[in-house]
């Protein structure tokens, strides 16, 4: 088994607040990103997936083929958008790095056309990250 | 896929901190040609980042696996305050007798965090240079 990363980049707006919560329960829960117009990240996302080199191409899957599934699914729908209002599936969850990373799981994982998805990390900071993955697999890499 | 799908949070934290990989089991030429420099009588120091995953569900009411304020607070008081700008085998009781090496410190860091009421510990990540690492997975 052999372990292909492709990292992307976007940008993207957002807030944290649950309705069913008062002003002050979302404030106390969510602190600073509770601010009501919302705030922005440089977010990085890591795709990793799992196969064996196909023996004529020597590939797990052709990197252009990964790139172009990576920016109709994730870049155009998340690059330069407000998470909240302008994504569709992100509709009635909160935002987080963890509900956003699964998004992007449940985006990519029946698109992938050869090999399988192993893992998506989001990097919402350089230091605060999510990671999705099948039971066994665990958040490494490989 | 039948396997269910996990979710992991990963936050990094940042502390410097001094050591020197010395043990009394060996004699001061061994110790001297197993750690070489890091053998140096008066010690030297990194700058370490600790990278720490964690898993469970997410709470549907907040999108999160835990909360980032109360994580921040236990890592801080169990592994950053008593770390941090200190010296490993001087200041940190686990370190008096184990040598110092940052294999050991995942161990240690480990052991501290894995009580975390809220989420699952999954993983310890230790990078003690930008060109070494060290993961350890509690077994």
């Amino acid at each position: 088994m052999v372990y292909l990363t492709r990292k992307l980049e976007f940008s993207a707006s957002h807030l944290y607040h649950n309705p069913a919560l008062s002003a002050e329960e979302n404030r106390r829960v969510f602190g600073k990103c509770n601010n009501p117009h919302g705030h922005g990240h440089n977010y990085t996302l890591e795709v990793t997936i799992a196969g064996e080199p196909d023996p004529v191409t020597g590939m797990v899957l052709d990197l252009k083929e990964l790139k172009e599934i990576l920016d109709r699914e994730i870049t155009q729908r998340m690059d330069h958008r407000f998470l909240n209002y302008e994504v569709a599936e992100l509709k009635n969850q909160i935002p987080t790095c963890e509900n956003v990373a699964r998004v992007i799981w449940n985006l990519l994982e029946a698109k992938i056309p050869q090999g399988h998805l192993h893992r998506v990390r989001l990097y919402e900071s350089a230091d605060l990250f999510a990671d999705c993955y099948r039971s066994g697999a665990k958040g490494t890499a490989g | 896929m039948s396997e269910s799908l996990h979710v992991a949070l990963g936050r990094r934290y940042h502390f410097a901190a001094s050591h020197r990989l010395h043990t009394t089991k060996l004699s001061e030429e061994e110790n001297s040609r197993v750690f070489g420099k890091c053998n140096n009588p008066y010690g030297h120091g990194h700058n370490y980042t600790l990278e720490v995953r964690f898993s469970g569900p997410v709470d549907p009411a907040t999108g999160m696996i835990a909360n980032l304020a109360e994580l921040d607070t236990f890592v801080n008081e169990r592994v950053i305050e008593p770390f941090d700008h200190y010296s490993l085998q001087d200041d940190v009781p686990a370190f008096r007798e184990l040598v110092p090496t940052t294999e050991n410190l995942c161990a240690e860091v480990f052991k501290r965090l894995k009580s975390f009421p809220a989420a699952k510990l999954e993983a310890v990540r230790i990078e003690e240079t930008s060109n070494n690492s060290f993961e350890y997975e509690g077994n």
